[in-house]
């Protein structure tokens, strides 16, 4: 999301679901469809029915996307940047670009300063000691009014194009093959379909999931698969898009309403250095880089004081910048994301931790480190339909002895626990925001059973028994907590609808509902909970409610079914679909077209009523264009092969700098990192098709589907070591172990890397010491190591061995 | 019967026989064909598992009497959807056993410092506990200004995690409680 956000503008799929259907070329890579997002993957065999698209799947795995697929390629977990940089240069060596799109809406025309370079696996500005980058020479040469230089030939050595030409030169089929362990073949085949929609008439789509999220160098991984569409003119038009299957029914919403250093909407939660409301918004007000970029951040004042007055209400006015000190402010390179709030309460600077519908012992990397983390708290609690690894973390020494010997005795662990009964959602009203970014409203349908409580409920009776608390008897800074605004009808129970009109906003002397962000303003008139939210619940009613079953243009946008973020647009950048004069590259497969007055089709990713020529396509970006080349990225403006940290092999491209220099990496006594030399084998976790993530071993018909955990092993490894299918094998990392019965496929091959064999196994995920069925918590075996940029983890190619028991 | 007669025919007699009988024929026929689902109350929801937002209808069964809880005994695609269409995955079609499964936390559950076993406990006495060390934690550790003097009002000793499997109602709650606090280390599964 990171990376989308910074490459066109929104952390979010560009396009959705139903939306697949129109494509030509489907290329499934680092996802899984048919088995774990099955109703989305219809729209797949949609367009390969009615469109005769070609799907093209490249995966560690033959999976069942593989099984219906029209080309299916291997790769070793953890190269993708390497399969994709080859085909951008297959794309390029070919002349296979879209080459009007590229010129009209991409950054390929702007000049970069002088001195940027990429040499021996470094970017130019590295500075050794400190192990950081000095961007300076990553910048735009900007002209006298402060706006970017462009070649529009596309000529000038230094323009964003030529600079992307001589980076990719290196990514030949015959480098891809010895760094991925495909064949030339293998991947040329492949690149022929993929990189035939470069032309008007045909659109292609990546479906992508968290086989590109799970590794060390993921944001850059899906910067390089944005670029490949931005060259074959694929975003922004139907049946394109870069479109990442979210893994939970809500993980887009949570997103969208703030993380550690996100307000909803994606403001910044802002830094101890911004002393000020205008400080703040001086430095996140963006000044745009080209004459005609619209520059929407511009608006951010509007967006930052409605928050405020949606959080501080009449504690929030002019004279103390709207509230803006009661907001806690992160100090200078602070890190609060997953692996620093684990890594510090390892360290045990960590009093308490509220996890609600959280499992982190389950979910988070390296599980006996979350074990031992969780046991240094003075208190935890958590709210959850079933018991989880989480909540009963201090009886793992009896619960999974095997897996946890160095687990500590209940009897020494201080921890005070809550485990608090939630209701489950069928018990709960509210929208969840699915991966094509609709906020579909859902009703609640009974009770939740015997004592057990709505999560709103529960953190509602927090927050008023903490309020009286501080009233009654002081304490430190009660004014935060004093100035939140909590006037719900019924303050311990507050109404779902009422906090939805709350976050879509309301003109405050009137009380009148907004229509859209287009409303908010900057002073203290207006309040909004989130601003791309602005429009979902309006004088109308609620629009994530309905139900219309329409189709306009008849292309699957059915703009009356719920409500979709931003101001219910279907395919974001749908401006890209068209040409300079407004005509959509292709008549057929029209998603927004100039009429001469307005814009046609879709709701407009850009102003309804401004000629085509006004503004760039990215209405977010500075730029007004889709970023080639993105210096927001901490460690290059352009993707590069590194290696996972765990690596079988040294990097081909450049073995002094092998993986990612920046990739965050923990010093714990617990965060060992294991060598190829005692872990030879490279392990990719995986989920079933039969189970959901960690909460269907509490369901009966899914635990019998598949009720234990196993190990997928490739033929010629089995056969190696006398492994036979149903055997009891050991698989060990430098973190820890898990065991489970062998099950030998063909489905993962030997590939051959650099001229040496390489083995992957896969590891499904599901299991744990708690539920119907048990088994080991794969997250036993895999590495606290981050992507810099996202914080994610690298679940996917870290070394293990395997041995039978 | 005589061999003759057809469907139609019978439920024709039927009513004339009611008379004759002194019940409906043609309604027992009728109400053999009829499922469960027919008594019971529909409720439009949204599968809580994958981001692929499939919409759901739950069947519930109650006479909606006061103090008599709907049980579901049904859970099926919501064939509206321009999503699912009325499908659902192999995970979505077993969410009844989801919602009615009796490993269920049906009450708060306590486990005190250094303790082997979970203990009962009431809300009350947890919200009045859990509040209380809320509280201590935040008063010890609330940090108003910097070393260099700047306000900050940050609570860096606690953290909150969760909200992917919520609604964004309950998400922006979560908000509006972690900045009342002021707590920073603030993560969800969109990180993982």
């Amino acid at each position: 999301m990171a990376s989308l956000a910074a490459t066109f503008g929104r952390g979010a799929m560009t396009n959705g679901w139903t939306d697949v259907a129109n494509s030509d070329v489907v290329l499934v890579m680092g996802g899984n469809p048919a088995e774990n997002h099955p109703v989305g993957f219809r729209f797949v065999m949609e367009a390969k029915r009615n469109r005769k698209a070609q799907l093209v799947c490249i995966d560690p795995r033959f999976n069942r996307t593989a099984a219906v697929s029209d080309c299916y390629g291997p790769i070793r977990a953890g190269t993708d940047i390497a399969y994709l940089g080859g085909l951008i240069h297959y794309t390029l060596t070919h002349n296979l670009h879209q080459a009007e799109y590229v010129r009209l809406h991409t950054n390929a025309s702007f000049l970069i300063a002088y001195g940027f370079r990429f040499e021996e696996g470094y970017f130019s500005g590295w500075d050794a000691e400190k192990r950081t980058y000095d961007k300076s020479t990553w910048q735009y040469e900007l002209d006298s009014q402060g706006y970017a230089k462009v070649d529009p030939s596309l000529e000038h050595p230094r323009s964003v194009f030529q600079l992307m030409k001589e980076h990719f030169s290196r990514y030949t089929p015959e480098k891809v093959a010895s760094i991925c362990g495909c064949s030339v073949e293998d991947f040329l085949r492949s690149a022929r379909i993929i990189c035939s929609t470069g032309t008007p008439d045909r659109a292609g789509t990546i479906l992508y999931a968290l086989g590109w999220t799970h590794h060390s160098h993921s944001v850059q991984l899906i910067h390089t698969a944005a670029m490949l569409q931005l060259l074959l003119g694929n975003i922004g038009v139907p049946g394109g898009g870069v479109n990442a299957q979210r893994g939970h029914s809500n993980i887009q919403g949570a997103t969208d309403l703030g993380s550690w250093d996100h307000l909803p909407g994606y403001l910044k939660v802002p830094k101890a250095q911004q002393t000020s409301l205008d400080a703040y918004l001086s430095d996140f007000t963006p000044k745009p880089l080209r004459p005609n970029s619209m520059n929407y951040w511009s608006n951010a004042p509007k967006f930052t004081i409605s928050l405020l007055k949606a959080y501080y209400g009449d504690h929030a006015n002019k004279n103390n910048d709207f509230g803006y000190h009661f907001l806690p402010k992160i100090g200078a390179n602070e890190d609060h994301s997953w692996g620093y709030i684990f890594d510090r309460m390892y360290a045990g600077q960590t009093e308490g931790l509220i996890a609600i519908g959280m499992n982190p012992v389950a979910n988070g990397p390296n599980s006996l480190k979350m074990i031992k983390a969780l046991s240094k708290l003075k208190w935890l609690i958590v709210a959850e339909n079933f018991e989880t690894e989480t909540a009963a973390f201090w009886d793992a020494k009896k619960l999974a002895e095997k897996d946890y010997p160095a687990a500590d005795e209940p009897a020494k662990i201080p921890t005070e626990v809550f485990l608090l009964p939630a209701a489950c959602f069928a018990e709960k009203n509210g929208a969840f925001v699915n991966s094509s970014r609709w906020l579909q409203w859902k009703h609640a349908a009974l009770e939740p059973p015997g004592l057990a409580k709505r999560d709103q409920d529960i953190i509602a009776g927090l927050f008023l028994r903490l309020r009286d608390l501080y009233q009654r008897e002081g304490g430190t800074a009660p004014e935060p907590l004093l100035s939140m605004t909590w006037n719900y009808s019924n303050p311990a129970s507050p109404s779902m609808e009422e906090v939805a009109r709350e976050i879509n906003g309301r003109e405050i002397a009137t009380g009148r509902q907004l229509s859209g962000f287009g409303e908010l303003k900057d002073d203290g008139s207006t309040l909004c909970g989130n601003w791309i939210y602005s429009g979902c619940f309006t004088e109308a009613g609620n629009m994530m409610a309905r139900r219309g079953q329409e189709d306009p243009t008849g292309l699957g946008f059915f703009p009356s079914w719920s409500w979709n973020w931003p101001a219910n647009r279907r395919v974001l950048y749908n401006r890209a679909s068209a040409d300079a004069q407004g005509r959509p590259w292709d008549p057929s497969r029209s998603g927004l077209r100039w009429d001469g007055k307005k814009w046609i089709g879709d709701v407009p990713d850009y102003k309804a009523d401004a000629t085509p020529d006004a503004f760039g396509a990215f209405i977010m970006l500075r730029e007004g264009v889709a970023k080639l080349f993105a210096p927001d990225f901490v460690e290059g403006p352009f993707p590069e092969h590194y290696e996972p940290v765990e690596s079988p092999v040294e990097n081909p491209m450049h073995p002094a700098v092998s993986a990612n220099p920046l990739a965050k990496i923990f010093s714990s006594d617990l965060d060992p990192l294991g060598s190829p030399k005692d872990f030879p084998y490279v392990a990719l976790t995986y989920r079933l098709t039969e189970h959901f993530h960690y909460w269907t071993k509490h369901v009966t018909a899914n635990s019998q589907l598949q009720p234990s955990f196993f190990v997928e092993l490739p033929e010629e490894l089995a056969g190696q070591k006398n492994i036979k299918n149903g055997d009891l094998v050991r698989v060990t990392s430098a973190r820890g172990k898990v065991e489970g019965r062998a099950l030998v496929t063909r489905r993962m091959r030997p590939l051959t890397v650099n001229g040496q064999t390489i083995y992957q196994v896969g590891l499904p995920i599901h299991w744990g010491f708690v539920g119907r069925v048990k088994g080991p918590l794969i997250n036993n075996l895999s590495p606290s190591v981050l992507d810099p940029n996202s914080g994610t983890p690298e679940y996917k190619g870290f070394l293990v061995n395997v041995e039978k028991v | 019967m005589p061999p003759d007669l057809t469907r139609r025919t019978f439920l024709k007699t039927g009513a004339t026989l009611t008379t004759l009988f002194g019940f409906d024929l043609q309604l027992a026929a009728a109400q053999v064909r009829q499922l469960k689902i027919s008594r019971t109350t529909q409720t439009h929801s949204v599968c809580p598992y994958c981001a692929v937002g499939c919409s759901v209808v739950i069947h519930t069964l109650g006479d909606r009497a006061r103090n008599v809880h709907p049980t579901v005994v049904h859970v099926e695609g919501d064939p509206d959807s321009p999503i699912n269409r009325g499908t659902l995955c192999s995970k979505g079609i077993s969410l009844k056993q989801f919602i009615v499964n009796d490993q269920r936390l049906t009450r708060p559950l306590y486990r005190a410092p250094g303790a082997v076993e979970w203990k009962p406990i009431s809300w009350d006495e947890a919200f009045d506990r859990m509040a209380r060390l809320i509280k201590q934690s935040r008063d010890q550790a609330f940090e108003v200004n910097d070393a260099e003097g700047r306000r900050v009002n940050r609570w860096t000793n606690a953290a909150l995690i969760g909200g992917c499997t919520n609604t964004n109602e309950l998400n922006f709650l979560l908000g509006k409680f972690r900045f009342s606090l002021g707590i920073l280390a603030y993560e969800s599964q969109s990180r993982l």
